[in-house]
């Protein structure tokens, strides 16, 4: 790390994404900026509406083109995603990035066996022999312990169970060696014995394969088992982005701060919870300013314009005047 | 707006169920005949006193929804006793199960489906006492009382349809129909589940509040452990339809007894990126409960699990430093903690 900075994987710049519909726009991102260093893992940390699943679609280029409007620049390993042709975006899909998402059957077409979708897809992409994309298929099952690997490869999706079908849902994504995977709640449709393990698993082969990750959740506690850095997203903006540590720690944003005090923990009993009062705004109808003000404790007159981002260290930023 | 006194009085459990049990047959074959069984409640007992908060946990297909839908008659059990206020209740008598309702309400996880989109929210609230026979006038006046105690503004609330509401809003709405015909049991399942974490505090300070302003009893069914420490005074947890341990709030969760509470408690993300979960504490799905494992059910994901675990079923008895003569009130159902189990780390 010492010597030159290594080239970023992502690089974000201005990303905003709207969706007009019949009777309303939807302001779902709203000037996303960030990068993303080789190997690095980056959770985007938001509620229902916040714009993080918006935000990790837009670089792929996964959105509707006809309703998503897709503003900035979006560079992924140097290239600009925004002008690639749809050839060139599907060379991409696979072979850079790979993306796992919260329900397994989306990745899955449920009529061919899980073997032969994930060698379709090495030989697509590297176009080596059946039989050798059949050995990778069953090498990468191992890699994401699934157990008898070369039964499973003739088992249908229907036919594993939901921590399985996580478990091969992350070898597809993974057979072509990306260097940066996206994860779009992965965890969150399973049971909590399972949830550790696949958190645990993510983040072995993260390290072993030194991929970048960015990972979408609304849960605190998997951002902590998972992230170097959190990005806190609300009103389709990165209102506060830190090490997980400072964050956690040091949270300076409203908004964070009330993020982690209405979290119930073991130490909240017989307390009444530090809600934040009111509800997440209306996509259609965002404030000019700050979009956390109505229900933020500390809104004055100044919340009012745009708040500017304030670096309080070189990896510590914050979108609130507070911070001054 | 107090519920009704003690029937039973003397401290007496307000919900007391004893071998309760539901079988769902699985149809296959080209005859569509019963090919197996779904144990998903299989001869549970429980108790839930007066004015106290009883959390169950468990993980999918463990049968916390079943037992819930079971104890409002929702569904009907295929054995087992289920006594309300002393009194037993029967499933054939539809005047009884009337009046249970009116005394046992439920609350779901999505808000949307148990409002009726096409009626503004009112008069949703409003039918429930009118069909136990309470005037409109009054059931109006009702519905407005009752949307105060939720925290929505009646003038700007009352005359809105259910999509015109926030996921928490319409929440809030749900518990105000459950309270609509004044209980004294809300059986809540996973009734916070899907609202966003800011939400989410509001809504279980709202549920506290009305505990204990309404001196109400909760059944709090959900799978966030954080979420049901908070909550509850007494916590049962579940595994494929059998009880596994069920003990006060703080024992439970400082000093669990059974492998399976210990490994579901363990297995919740840290909130400390210095202590980050490094082993999972489990490995593999919960079994299918098609058919479950015999002996204890636990034993195939159990690091302890020894010969007599495969062969036969732990009773749920008193926790080690408990004795039943004692009133024993941390219960675990695991050979390790039963004297003379032929377990090589249970007490000779």
């Amino acid at each position: 790390m010492a010597d030159a900075m290594p080239a970023p994987v992502v690089r974000a710049e201005d990303v905003a994404v709207r969706f007009t519909g019949r009777d309303a726009t939807v302001n779902a991102v709203n000037g996303v900026s960030f990068t993303l260093d080789p190997g690095e893992v980056l959770c985007i940390l938001g509620e229902s509406g916040s714009g993080k699943s918006v935000t990790l679609r837009a670089l792929m280029r996964l959105l509707p083109p006809r309703r998503a409007q897709l503003e900035g620049r979006i560079e992924i390993g140097g290239r600009n995603v925004l002008e690639m042709s749809g050839r060139a975006l599907a060379d991409l899909r696979g072979t850079e990035v790979g993306m796992i998402f919260q329900e397994p059957m989306v990745a899955f077409d449920p009529v061919y066996t899980v073997g032969r979708q994930i060698a379709e897809t090495v030989i697509r992409h590297e176009g080596v022999s059946r039989e050798e994309a059949r050995r990778r298929a069953i090498d990468l099952l191992d890699r994401v312990r699934i157990p008898s690997p070369e039964r499973r490869l003739r088992a249908y999706p229907h036919e594993l169970s939901g921590g399985m079908r996580q478990r091969a849902m992350i070898a597809l994504a993974l057979c072509c060696n990306p260097s940066l995977l996206l994860a779009d709640e992965p965890t969150t449709a399973l049971d909590a014995t399972v949830q550790i393990q696949i958190l645990l698993l993510l983040r072995e082969l993260q390290r072993e394969l030194g991929m970048a990750v960015i990972f979408v959740t609304h849960d605190v506690g998997v951002a902590v088992e998972i992230a170097d850095r959190i990005a806190v997203m609300y009103g389709g903006r990165f209102v506060e982005t830190g090490p997980v540590r400072e964050i956690m720690g040091n949270p300076r944003h409203p908004y964070t701060q009330g993020l982690l005090a209405s979290t119930v923990h073991a130490s909240s009993r017989g307390k009444a919870l530090e809600a934040i009062p009111g509800s997440p705004p209306d996509m259609t109808q965002l404030p000019p300013g700050c979009a956390f003000a109505p229900r933020c404790r500390f809104a004055e007159p100044r919340c009012e314009a745009p708040p500017p981002e304030f670096q309080l260290t070189p990896q510590h930023m914050v979108r609130c005047i507070r911070a001054e | 707006m107090s519920p009704a006194a003690d029937r039973a009085g003397g401290g007496g459990p307000l919900l007391e169920v004893r071998e309760l049990r539901k079988y769902f047959p699985v149809h296959g074959g080209i005859l569509n005949r019963t090919v197996a069984w779904v144990q998903a409640v299989d001869d549970i007992d429980l108790a839930v006193l007066p004015g106290e908060v009883l959390g169950i946990v468990g993980e999918s297909g463990c049968g916390k929804s079943t037992t819930a839908r079971l104890l409002m008659h929702l569904i009907r059990a295929d054995a087992g006793r289920i006594d309300f206020d002393g009194e037993p209740v029967h499933p054939d008598d539809a005047a009884g199960l009337r009046e249970l309702r009116r005394q046992m309400q439920m609350v779901f996880q999505d808000s949307y489906s148990s409002l009726n989109p096409r009626l503004p929210i009112e008069d949703t609230i409003m039918f429930g006492p009118k069909v136990h026979g309470v005037s409109s006038a009054e059931a109006r006046e009702r519905a407005r009382e009752l949307f105060s105690l939720v925290g929505l503004d009646p003038a700007q609330f009352i005359r809105r349809y259910p999509h015109e509401l926030s996921g928490g809003q319409r929440q809030r709405v749900n518990i105000a129909r459950a309270l609509a015909l004044e209980p004294r049991l809300l059986i809540l399942d996973e009734a916070v589940s899907a609202l966003d974490k800011s939400v989410e505090a509001q809504v279980l300070n709202l549920l506290l509040t009305l505990r204990r302003e309404l001196g109400l009893t909760y059944i709090f069914i959900s799978h966030d452990l954080n979420v049901v420490q908070y909550m509850s005074d007494r916590v049962l947890v579940m595994y494929l339809g059998k009880v596994v341990e069920i003990g006060p709030t703080t024992e439970i969760y400082r000093r669990m007894q059974h492998p399976y509470t210990e490994a579901l408690l363990s297995a919740m993300p840290s909130m400390d990126p210095d202590r980050r979960t490094e082993t999972p504490p489990l490995v593999g799905d919960p079994p299918n409960p098609i058919d479950p494992p015999p002996g204890c059910r636990f034993h195939t994901r159990c690091r302890f699990a020894e010969d007599v675990c495969r062969r036969a079923e732990p009773r749920l008895g008193p926790a080690a430093g408990q004795d039943m003569a004692g009133g024993a009130d941390h219960l675990v159902a695991c050979h390790m903690r039963v004297a003379g189990s032929g377990h090589s780390q249970a007490a000779a």
